[in-house]
């Protein structure tokens, strides 16, 4: 089963190599002129004005928190699923509740206005 | 020559482990390098692959837009990618100032891995497929998450506020679809009881999960365009808005490579819509004759990327809001709801002596029949609470 890694264990290095080594070959071939103009930010012609690395709207994390929930919730979900032909219908019923004390998290989130985009 | 047509892969394999023990190798060694030499080829192939979608994706959505398309380069425009890759090697790499050199230029190099990283696990024909591990499904989504990874590191790392905003909405869009992306993706393993994308394939011989779980597929195809970031979930880079978003700073290759790599994502949902919903490689005669498997495995893809397409170049970009809503509001609930009610049916079908196919087909009619209904009955409710009450009978008696 192990062997079994090796295969993927080789391709993603070689997925990492393969864009690498264009872009490498490129920044050798291409011309090279900086400029302080042409290496300033992009703002459609205007300068930036103060930092670039703004306060974000509060909204994006309560969606990150709402999504880690359920992200930790897909992890104990797999193994139940994986073992499902060996299992009786009680376990099913008892991953069906552990599914189901998480809609009632998602209902209290979406009640408690969390899901709104204001 | 028998042999080549029913067994070409492990005759390949076989002829090489000959070839290299007899040149003094061990056997494990030349294993590796037989594996190493295979990643290899496989790598090329998908590079070259998405270069040549590239091409393919802007042939049809000129036809969708009633154009023609490249057709000036070579045939058909066939050499359109080539001409592309080597204007954008010979642009000139500009970085921008106070942008954080090591994570931008990590960036574009890491969203390529991340699509090339998930064909180590799809089963390209019977007895073909890179790695057999039995996590193959939960390796499929933790290197997708690489690639929403890479797009916040290039949001991020580009002291640019419009990079930035693309970054946000990274946050908003891509790790928000990828819950009823990972919960759909419970059927198939609840249906094969394995994680193993090989076994997941083999288990649906004779009735692809289609049919079994319609409902899911549409979920996971729904969602895995969202994570791709296709239209009509562009958000991250939406033009008309943050102007190209999260990739505004790239140039040369660099920008190449973030567009060959959302491409070939692209085509990468389509093989994994065909491997866990269409069967894979599963067709008549495929299991004596992999290349058979192979032709049918590309063959399904296809028309899964067509799909794709279709959708993309036919629907008008959601508003944030509207996107967040269909995510939480009701494909979560939804996929929630499928996942119940296919566990719980099949179990009770199997108790009670029912016919699987039937349960299950009929459960997520059900389902569908609900769903129209209690949107529909929302729909209302909103309705009559935005509009004033009219009494039609005084409506009446003064007309």
């Amino acid at each position: 089963m192990l062997d079994q890694w090796i295969f993927a264990a080789f391709l993603l290095p070689i997925g990492l190599v393969i864009p690498a080594v264009p872009i490498l070959l490129a920044a050798l071939l291409s011309p090279h002129k900086p400029n302080s103009i042409k290496q300033s930010t992009y703002e459609c012609g205007v300068e930036t004005v103060g930092e670039t690395w703004v306060q974000f709207k509060v909204q994006y994390y309560i969606f990150a928190l709402v999504f880690v929930v359920f992200d930790v919730e897909a992890v104990f979900l797999f193994p139940w699923a994986a073992a499902y032909n060996m299992m009786p219908l009680y376990m099913v019923l008892e991953g069906v509740l552990f599914i189901l004390i998480l809609a009632a998290g998602l209902i209290y989130a979406w009640r408690k206005g969390a899901l709104e985009w204001v | 020559m028998i042999v080549v047509l029913t067994d070409p892969f492990g005759w390949i394999g076989q002829t090489l482990l000959g070839l290299l023990t007899r040149l003094g190798l061990p056997v494990t060694t030349a294993n590796l390098l037989i594996t190493l030499l295979s990643a290899v080829v496989l790598g090329s192939i998908c590079m070259t692959l998405g270069a040549l979608i590239t091409w393919v994706e802007r042939k049809v959505v000129a036809r969708f837009q009633d154009r023609i398309g490249p057709n000036r380069v070579g045939p058909f425009g066939l050499l359109q990618p080539i001409a592309d890759g080597i204007k954008l090697l010979t642009k000139e790499t500009v970085t921008p100032n106070g942008a954080d050199t090591v994570v931008y230029n990590l960036a574009p190099v890491l969203a390529v891995m991340s699509v090339i990283g998930v064909w180590a696990v799809i089963p390209l024909a019977p007895r073909l497929v890179g790695s057999d591990i039995n996590v193959g499904v939960l390796y499929v989504v933790s290197i997708g998450a690489i690639g929403t990874l890479s797009i916040m590191m290039a949001g991020w790392a580009s002291n640019n506020k419009y990079a930035l905003l693309g970054a946000f909405r990274t946050v908003a869009q891509l790790v928000s679809y990828e819950v009823p992306m990972v919960l759909a993706l419970l059927v198939p393993t609840l249906l094969a009881g394995s994680m193993g994308m090989a076994a997941i394939v083999e288990k649906q011989a004779g009735l692809p999960f289609i049919v079994l779980a319609p409902l899911a597929a549409l979920i996971f195809f729904i969602s895995s365009m969202a994570e791709a970031g296709k239209a009509p979930f562009d958000l991250l880079e939406a033009e008309s808005e943050i102007v190209a978003g999260y990739n505004i700073e790239y140039g040369g290759l660099k920008f190449g490579m973030f567009y060959l790599g959302e491409f070939f994502h692209g085509f990468t949902i389509a093989a994994l819509v065909a491997v866990l919903f269409l069967g894979g490689w599963q067709g008549p005669l495929a299991s004596s004759y992999p290349l058979l498997g192979l032709i049918y495995f590309l063959a399904k893809t296809a028309v899964v990327y067509f799909g794709v397409m279709w959708v993309r170049f036919s629907f008008p970009r959601l508003r944030i809001d509207q996107l967040n809503a269909f995510n939480w509001k009701f494909l979560t609930p939804l996929t929630l709801a499928v996942v119940v009610v296919t566990a719980v049916t099949d179990k009770l079908a199997a108790q009670m002596g029912f016919s699987r196919t039937g349960a299950l087909l009929g459960a997520n009619v059900l389902l569908v029949l609900a769903t129209v209904w209690l949107i529909g009955a929302y729909a209302r409710s909103a309705r009559r609470r935005l509009e004033p009450i009219v009494d039609e009978s005084a409506a009446a008696a003064q007309a």
